[in-house]
């Protein structure tokens, strides 16, 4: 018989009396469990370094990922969110949104930008998953479909960067109707012949999916992604089994035929620089001379070589 | 007939009215002043009940088992009308229906979500949840009312598009972005009406138009009260407050201005009077048509977007 026999089933720790570890050391991925640095983690692009676990960023990583250096500078800044209909739950809708731009030092769940990537210029859109689960409200509608606008009058490309929860049930009506609003202005977009590059990241559901995420020219993803339109639980609730290893991640929804490839974090500037110039009248690939250049595995003609 | 909670104080005063007549028609006493006085009562109940009702007692009337669905109103609307079926690509979801009808002269498309009238048929139609198919079926209908010039007719009432596996495998999401994209750039006008349950992308799925009119005791939202209970309160027992918290009811969306009119329905709801409330519906359709059609296709495609653009609420800093 065991000297260290556990005499209590079940011990656990209450919430109180649980350890802070300090922030900024140590970094311990969900998926492997393996502990590395923060600064280890972070120089691989927020990727775990053992089991290339792509984690979840803000706006301002991808910008750093996907723009040259300094390229960039932000759009629309002074847009805010308000409670225009009183919305209260356990918090008013107003002390939420305080709370939320201090928490994350955003103006809201969307942050646009433009810049040069692989010196081709770009409008970039990137919603933040901090900011109230990053809900589309008003502001980000409307963010989007300035950014639009902006790309139309300036003939820019425009890439969306999706990480939302959904709708922000908070503003009711007014962040439903930004789904109409959002995928009206996109045809304004595709009748002026400027390419519309879906990203969807994790996790991408609701009404951002039923939405401009799927409406890209090009719809693509990180691996793993979470993207849905119901989220799992409720799905589980509604059909009362299992979900399916790999349900509505993004090796999934490729397999479905809904996304056209998935980028590894690492190669997503590379990729972003070779579709725009694609796109572009006259691409020009210096240095290239393959007659085809791969995406992930996928052949994609390279025109003009 | 069917009492909802808030109608009970009416139920007894019915009972009392029933038990009256029998009496009376055994003949041995004049009950016909008792009877009077008892149907001034239930008229005085009735105004008293549906002139003031809360936003969660609107949200039952909207989903009252008597009220007309949109078979009700194609029968009562269309001289004639043909049910089409299908996506075209993988099956034909009975969660909406649609085909061609004539209004008066007109030849229209009609797409609607259809819920079941009984238990059997509620599962038939699973229960107004569409799945991409009802999507699908809806923006190949649109297009083929495009191709010949047909006005689309869309009559909303859903509790939300279904959240199933195979409907997530089929792109539920994508089947509602496309429609959004498509309506909003359809050459021919495009009439939007709740008639019962609006909730959410599945509402918004067959909802994007020209003009978007509310039935009284309809409600429009990003989601149910009892979901957004669900999440915010962790509970299905906040529904109440969540529906008044959401502003979800025709008057508050209209009055925020993202549905364009509101159509009044017999007092106690649309289910009391059904001709009535379809011949309203049917005026609003026709008016809506005529006012469109005096527009230019690029001007009705530009108002259609602007309409949407205008809407939102923030402020800048």
């Amino acid at each position: 018989m065991g000297w260290f026999k556990r005499l209590k089933e079940g011990i656990s720790t209450g919430t109180n009396s649980k350890m802070e570890t300090p922030e900024g050391l140590w970094y311990q991925c969900d998926e492997c469990k393996t502990t590395t640095t923060q600064k280890e983690v972070k120089e691989n692009l927020y990727k775990c370094p053992n089991c290339n676990r792509h984690t979840r960023i803000g706006s301002h990583e991808y910008f750093e990922i996907l723009f040259d250096e300094d390229s960039y500078h932000e759009l629309f800044g002074n847009l805010v969110s308000k409670d225009f209909i009183g919305f209260t739950d356990l918090k008013p809708y107003h002390e939420r949104l305080t709370a939320a731009r201090e928490k994350t030092n955003l103006n809201d769940a969307i942050t646009v930008a433009v810049g040069l990537v692989d010196k081709k210029p770009l409008v970039v859109s990137a919603m933040d998953f901090t900011f109230i689960g990053g809900s589309m409200g008003s502001v980000v509608g409307e963010k989007i479909a300035m950014s639009i606008d902006y790309c139309i009058k300036e003939h820019l490309p425009l890439m969306i960067i999706s990480k939302s929860g959904g709708a922000r049930m908070m503003e009711s009506a007014f962040s439903l109707m930004q789904m109409a609003k959002t995928s009206a202005k996109l045809t304004l977009l595709a009748k002026a012949k400027l390419p519309f590059l879906s990203f969807l990241t994790d996790p991408t559901t609701g009404g951002v999916t039923a939405s401009y995420a799927m409406l890209g020219d090009i719809n693509f993803s990180e691996p793993n992604a979470l993207i849905g339109f119901a989220g799992p639980r409720i799905i589980k609730e509604t059909i009362k089994k299992e979900l399916p290893e790999g349900f509505q991640r993004a090796e999934f929804l490729l397999d479905k035929g809904f996304l056209d490839f998935i980028v590894d974090r690492a190669d997503l500037r590379k990729t972003v620089g070779d579709l725009l110039k694609l796109f572009d009248d006259k691409p020009t690939f210096e240095g290239e001379k393959k007659d085809v250049i791969a995406i992930n595995g996928r052949e994609v003609p390279n025109v003009n070589v | 007939m069917v009492f909802l909670e808030f109608e009970k104080p009416l139920e007894n005063l019915y009972e009392q009215l029933e038990k009256i007549k029998e009496v009376g028609e055994k003949g041995d006493v004049d009950v016909s002043a008792a009877i009077v006085d008892l149907e001034n009562k239930i008229k005085l109940r009735r105004k008293e009940i549906y002139t003031n009702l809360s936003g969660w007692q609107k949200v039952q009337l909207s989903r009252h088992p008597e009220r007309p669905y949109s078979l009700y109103y194609i029968d009562q609307i269309c001289k004639k009308f043909i049910e089409l079926h299908g996506d075209r690509r993988a099956g034909d979801d009975k969660a909406i229906v649609a085909g061609i009808g004539s209004i008066d002269y007109q030849t229209v498309m009609i797409i609607g979500h259809q819920k079941g009238v009984n238990t059997k048929m509620r599962q038939y139609r699973n229960f107004g949840m569409a799945n991409p198919e009802g999507y699908r079926k809806a923006l190949r209908l649109m297009k083929t009312a495009e191709r010949f010039g047909f006005p689309i007719v869309c009559l909303i009432d859903t509790p939300g598009a279904f959240p199933g596996l195979e409907a997530e495998e089929r792109g539920q999401a994508e089947a509602i972005a496309r429609n959004l994209f498509e309506m909003a750039q359809l050459t021919v006008p495009i009439i939007c009406i709740v008639i019962g349950e609006g909730a959410s992308g599945g509402a918004l799925g067959i909802g994007l138009g020209d003009r978007t009119y509310m039935l009284e005791n309809t409600w429009f939202s990003v989601i149910s009260p009892e979901n957004c209970s669900t999440i915010l309160w962790r509970t299905w027992d906040y529904k109440e407050q969540a529906a008044e918290a959401l502003k979800l009811t025709a008057e508050h969306m209209h009055n925020f201005g993202l549905v364009d009119g509101i159509i009044k329905e017999p007092l106690g709801g649309a289910h009391t009077f059904p001709e009535e409330t379809a011949k309203a519906v049917k005026r609003y359709i026709v008016k809506a048509i005529s006012e469109i059609k005096q527009l230019s296709t690029e001007q009705m495609i530009h108002q259609r977007i602007e309409k949407y653009s205008n809407m939102g609420q923030y402020d800048t800093v």
